[in-house]
């Protein structure tokens, strides 16, 4: 039996309740949302925090996927399953459907969340991917107030982000633009494992020509990467199988894999490549319906 | 012979009720699947403390002290346990079932990473575990050795300076067949195809981890422990003879158990350390193993770098095998096997192949890793066996440009040829390996298959289909050849018929999920014709169940089985002699059919035994020299194994562009003899293939260069689930054993053996585009990638 060290615990009734807690507690307490990535690392006593400050409740008011005319508002405590089921998504961002499919396993989805998973900014972290390709931001608030960051200045390295210790993560904020789709692609080593590497990619296109295209990478670097250059070499070129491999060798160059149990950096780095090109032909043939 | 293949859902028409063998429910199932089974973990008794242990994070290096003040102080603390303590009551040491020794607490030095350095014991779990925060452990550092080849270098330190004289980290030298006829052999031959192959580092990882609750009564001396063991009575006779407690006043009781794999066999120091708190304090302890203890400390499997050459005709006829071993078993011998076999029945390499010579040489090291070595389902090293020669063989296939299958034909023994004596000295007892092999070929289409991959491969799509064909050795073991510390491998079994004419079996067997409450009741309802249903089995507990050696090695049919039909029958001589003088005719008179006896030529003149067991308990006049009663009591040693064989067949797709592996069929023939439960041998290969996907693509312990154990959770130590592994397509043929008492062989463990060289195979065929010849597990999908590049590694 894994148990923790010992700690307080206290419900947060409203999001103004928690901060107040944080601001109180200081650096020694805890967000718990899913408790999927804390729970397990404090029963390794891995991480011990004296204090746990359960936001479970406040799934009321920051559980949500809202759809407005021109931007996808998702609450910070949208669980995954949440993720995985919604229609809306599925229609307008079919990235997190994919993604969705191979993160973890039904009882972490059960209880996981958005916020959860972006505040705890684990390189090989699935969902961060798939906001880096959205062009997401994120709402932070604090004791001084609300903050807009985008996915770039929201990670700080591995397992760091812009969130304070007395503030929270309570919105994610996705740009909705036209003639666009998606797509996530993800190698692990079995079901419900982290991604050796996983990949999501965002296209747009007007008349037969890319408008615009995004890349994000988990697992080949600190933090999840958007990869600026591959955005760049595809913009204004007709979609081809010469011109995802050209941004897959894009991909493959830029990005800064290390080897591990998971794979050699070799490995890795020839998937960053091999992912980009799947996910472009796949969002590709999504926008002309050739592909649910 | 017969042969068939089994229904493709598990459809078991339970109304059937067979009175003996055949497709049943489990009976058990009905306290597991209502959450009512009692493990370790769910026992509970007043008073009962916790007790957690404290581990050396490094892999070796020596104590310069311990200091426990800190923790005795805890409020919550009722005991601290160290090596020096333990040293004062002569327990700090203990002996491995290999007749190694090994700590119970480290005393002076650890050996490998997350070695036993102290116990707490407190009022509950969460205090032992705060406690053991506040005990300082000075270490001073030593260089380690984690990779066995370089163990024997010179510049190696000697990790066991405690065994006297020890001046290098050899552990044994083994060798099995002739030398000399092998290198003729070899000399002359056409053909010579050598590969040198890694079996991985894995972990048996069984669902419960290891736990145990130990109640010492101080007034009568009594030692009563629950524990995850996987053979009870030999535990408690080594129990009183490390701790001196007299046998009889130790109890042992193995209660359900959550899977052992071979896990459960050793004895591990957090079993002596609960012990001695109980005795120490008065109280009951209990101690809960955690998934990270289980996985870095407990007995892994496996770890054998082999060399293997194979010696044949240009036509494809195999003539000799010869391999050298580099035997890895961490930094105590641990290994679970027969005494006078170090390297367990890994001799039966030759495989299922009718050649003229063999010959191993094994050379078995220390290295600063957990200890082990168990029989995880590998019926003592057979998996290794079947997997150097299974790989070998489609190694000479590749070389000769045969079909694997053909040349696996061209070489098979022949029913006619059993018993057989192979080349280093196995007496295989029965087997039809050809009808066998055909039958998988039948089910899997094997000419379709290879159609499909030939049109695969022209549309640059990467299909590859694997084969092996095994022989398994189960059953240990015969009395002159086979035991573990002196105490021989037989099992002993008790029935009684109550006078109402229900039963009780007592078997020295236990269950870890087998289901043997449902097979050993169904063993016995054949022999004496009442339902399974009227027959309860009682094991799992030394006070209630006679002496034997457990449940591992696919042992318990062999032998418990045996033992089992064997005092049935017993219970039913009684009964004729019975029926005789209630009928008073001459047990001549009477013939037996299942449940009762008729008199012959006047059927109408019968008796059933329910009617007989009545009668045994009552006052009718008992035949001369006859007791009452209807009961008998039995201590069987086989005289030979078991060789259970099978035929394999794996379809695997390997996606070029990310080397991912997709096991897409997966057919399986198993002939483990006479079939006792259809349902639940199909349920042990469904288990054991599984256990076979996971060896081949995803399990393996590995180590850094410091001796850091990295696989030391289920997210780092991968196991399969039901998405990695197909709809398993299994059948059977029916070869009996001619020397157990009802034909049967083990079945436990013969998928866990015969599956991981199918499926690598299947792989390295898949990849005959690249010119693979050989690439080690596990085929992780970067492993595979890289063997595709040109860059195949052994694992580290
Ligand atoms: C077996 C297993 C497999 C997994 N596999 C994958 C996988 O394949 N891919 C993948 O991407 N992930 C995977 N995960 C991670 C999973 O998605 C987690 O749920 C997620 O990382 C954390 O979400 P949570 O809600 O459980 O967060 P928690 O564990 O509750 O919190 C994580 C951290 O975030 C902080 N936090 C939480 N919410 C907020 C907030 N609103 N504002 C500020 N800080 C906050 C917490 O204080 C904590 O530090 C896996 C997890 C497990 C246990």
């Amino acid at each position: 039996m894994q148990v923790p060290a010992p700690f307080e615990y206290e419900r947060a009734t409203s999001v103004d309740h928690a901060i107040g807690l944080l601001s109180r507690r200081g650096s020694t307490a805890r967000l718990v949302a899913g408790g999927h990535s804390l729970l397990p690392m404090m029963k390794l006593r891995l991480a011990n925090f004296e204090y746990l400050i359960d936001i479970n409740d406040l799934h009321r008011d920051l559980g949500f996927i809202k759809v407005e005319p021109s931007r996808v508002r998702i609450g910070a405590m949208t669980r995954h399953r949440e993720l995985l089921e919604s229609d809306d998504l599925r229609r307008l961002f079919p990235v997190f459907n994919d993604a969705e499919r191979v993160i973890a396993d039904p009882l972490v989805r059960n209880r996981g969340t958005i916020g959860g998973a972006l505040c705890q900014a684990d390189p090989s972290e699935d969902l961060s991917a798939v906001c880096t390709t959205l062009d997401a931001s994120c709402v932070i608030r604090g004791p001084a107030g609300e903050r807009v960051v985008t996915m770039a200045q929201f990670y700080r390295g591995p397992y760091e982000t812009a969130v304070g210790p007395d503030e929270i993560l309570t919105e994610i904020r996705i740009p909705l633009r036209p003639n666009g789709s998606s797509a996530f692609e993800k190698v692990g080593r079995r079901a419900g494992d982290w991604a050796v590497v996983s990949c999501g990619v965002a296209v747009w296109l007007r008349d037969g020509l890319i408008t615009d295209a995004r890349v994000g990478l988990a697992a080949v670097g600190p933090n999840t990467t958007g990869i600026p250059a591959v955005s760049q070499a595809l913009r204004a070129k007709a979609p081809s199988e010469e011109l995802y491999a050209e941004a897959g060798e894009i991909a493959a160059r830029s990005c800064s894999p290390v080897t591990d149990q998971r794979g050699s950096a070799a490995y890795k780095r020839h998937l960053a490549g091999e992912l980009t090109k799947r996910a472009l032909r796949r969002a590709v043939a999504r926008i002309r319906g050739e592909e649910p | 012979m017969n042969t068939g293949e089994n229904p493709p859902t598990q459809f078991v028409d339970n109304d059937l009720k067979p009175v003996g063998h055949g497709r049943m429910l489990r009976k058990e199932d009905a306290r597991f699947i209502r959450g009512k089974g009692r493990f370790i973990d769910d026992i509970q008794l007043p008073g009962m403390l916790h007790l957690a242990i404290l581990r050396a994070p490094i892999a070796h290096g020596r104590i310069v002290s311990v200091d426990v003040t800190l923790a005795e102080a805890h409020p919550k603390v009722k005991l601290v346990g160290t090596g020096a303590m333990l040293a004062e009551h002569g327990l700090a040491w203990m002996p491995t079932l290999a007749n190694d020794v090994q700590p119970v607490l480290a005393t002076d030095k650890i050996h490998f990473q997350w070695q036993e350095v102290a116990f707490v014991v407190a009022d509950d779990r969460y205090a032992a575990q705060d406690a053991l925060e506040l005990i300082d452990v000075e270490y001073e550092q030593l260089p380690v050795v984690v990779n066995a080849r370089t163990a024997l270098e010179a510049s190696a330190p000697v990790i066991r300076d405690d065994l006297a004289g020890k001046t290098d980290n050899r552990c044994f030298d083994w060798e099995t067949g002739d030398k000399q006829a092998t290198d003729a052999v070899f000399a002359r031959a056409e053909v010579v195809v050598g590969q040198e192959m890694v079996y991985p580092r894995v972990h048996p990882a069984p669902l419960e981890t290891c736990g145990a609750v130990a109640n010492y009564d101080p007034i009568d001396g009594d030692l009563t422990l629950w524990s995850t063991t996987q053979a009870p009575h030999a535990h408690r006779t080594l129990y009183s003879m490390v701790a001196g407690l007299p046998e009889h006043k130790i109890r042992v009781i193995s209660p359900d158990i959550g899977g052992g794999f071979g896990n459960k066999v050793p004895i591990y120091p957090g079993y002596l350390c609960t012990i001695v708190a109980s005795m120490l304090t008065g109280a009951p302890v209990k101690w809960t193993e955690d998934r990270f203890e289980n996985l870095t400390s407990t007995a892994f499997a496996r770890d054998y770098v082999m060399h293997g050459e194979i010696a044949a005709t240009k036509a494809g006829r195999i003539l000799a095998i010869r391999t050298n071993v580099l035997a890895d078993h961490g930094a105590f011998n641990g290994v679970a096997a027969p005494t006078k076999y170090p390297a367990g029945f890994f001799g039966v390499f030759t495989g299922s192949y009718d050649i003229q010579a063999a010959h191993c040489a094994m050379t078995a090291v220390y290295t600063n890793k957990a200890p082990g070595g168990v029989a995880y389902s590998c019926s003592f090293r057979v998996a290794e066996a079947v997997y150097l020669i299974e790989r070998l063989v489609d190694c000479l296939a590749d070389q000769l440009g045969m079909d694997p299958v053909e040349l696996r034909l061209l070489n098979l023994l022949k029913p006619d040829q059993f018993p057989y004596t192979s080349m280093t000295g196995w007496i295989y007892d029965s087997g039809d390996y050809e009808s066998t092999l055909r039958e998988a070929l039948k089910i899997a289409d094997y000419a379709g298959l290879r159609r499909e991959q030939a049109e695969k491969r022209a549309s640059g799509e990467l299909m590859g289909i694997g084969v092996s064909v095994f022989t398994e050795a189960v059953g240990a073991g015969p009395r002159k050849d086979m035991d573990i510390l002196g105490l021989g491998m037989a099992d002993g079994a008790q029935l009684c018929l109550y006078p109402t004419g229900t039963a009780v079996l007592r078997v020295s067997c236990q269950s870890q999920g087998q289901g043997h409450e449902t097979t050993f009741a169904q063993i016995v309802a054949e022999e004496i014709g009442i339902p399974p249903a009227d027959i309860k089995v009682v094991h799992g507990d030394t006070d209630l169940s006679p002496f034997g050696m457990g449940t591992y090695g696919s042992r318990s049919t062999p032998v418990s089985g045996a033992a089992a039909v064997l005092v049935a029958r017993k219970v039913r001589d009684k009964a004729h002699l019975f029926a005789a003088t209630m009928l008073e005719v001459t047990v001549a008179d009477l013939e037996w059919r299942k449940g009762s006896f008729h008199v012959i030529g006047d059927p109408a003149k019968s008796l059933t035994i329910q009617q007989i067991a009545k009668w045994a308990y009552g006052t009718g006049q008992l035949p001369d020299g006859v007791e009452g009663g209807l009961e008998a009591h039995i201590h069987y040693h086989p005289e030979n194994l078991t060789y259970p064989n099978g035929a394999y067949i794996c379809v695997v797709d390997v996606d070029p562009g990310t080397a991912v592996v997709t096991v897409r069929r997966f057919i399986a023939v198993d002939d483990c003899g006479t079939r006792i439960n259809p349902m639940i041998i199909e349920g042990q290969v469904h288990r054991g293939l599984t256990d076979g996907v996971g060896m081949a693509l995803m399990e393996m312990i590995t180590f850094d260069e410091d001796g850091n154990c990295l696989a030391a959770s289920l997210m780092d130590y991968l196991l399969p689930t039901a998405l990695e592994v197909p709809d398993w397509e299994t059948g059977f043929t029916v070869t009996p054993s001619p020397h157990h008492p009802i034909g049967a062989k083990g079945i436990g463990e013969c998928a866990t053996v015969g599956s991981p060289p199918a499926i690598v195979n299947a792989v390295v065929d898949a990849l005959k585009p690249y010119g693979l010849r050989h690439a080690d597990m596990p085929l992780t999908p970067s492993r595979l990638w890289e063997a595709m590049n040109g860059n195949a590694q052994p694992p580290m």
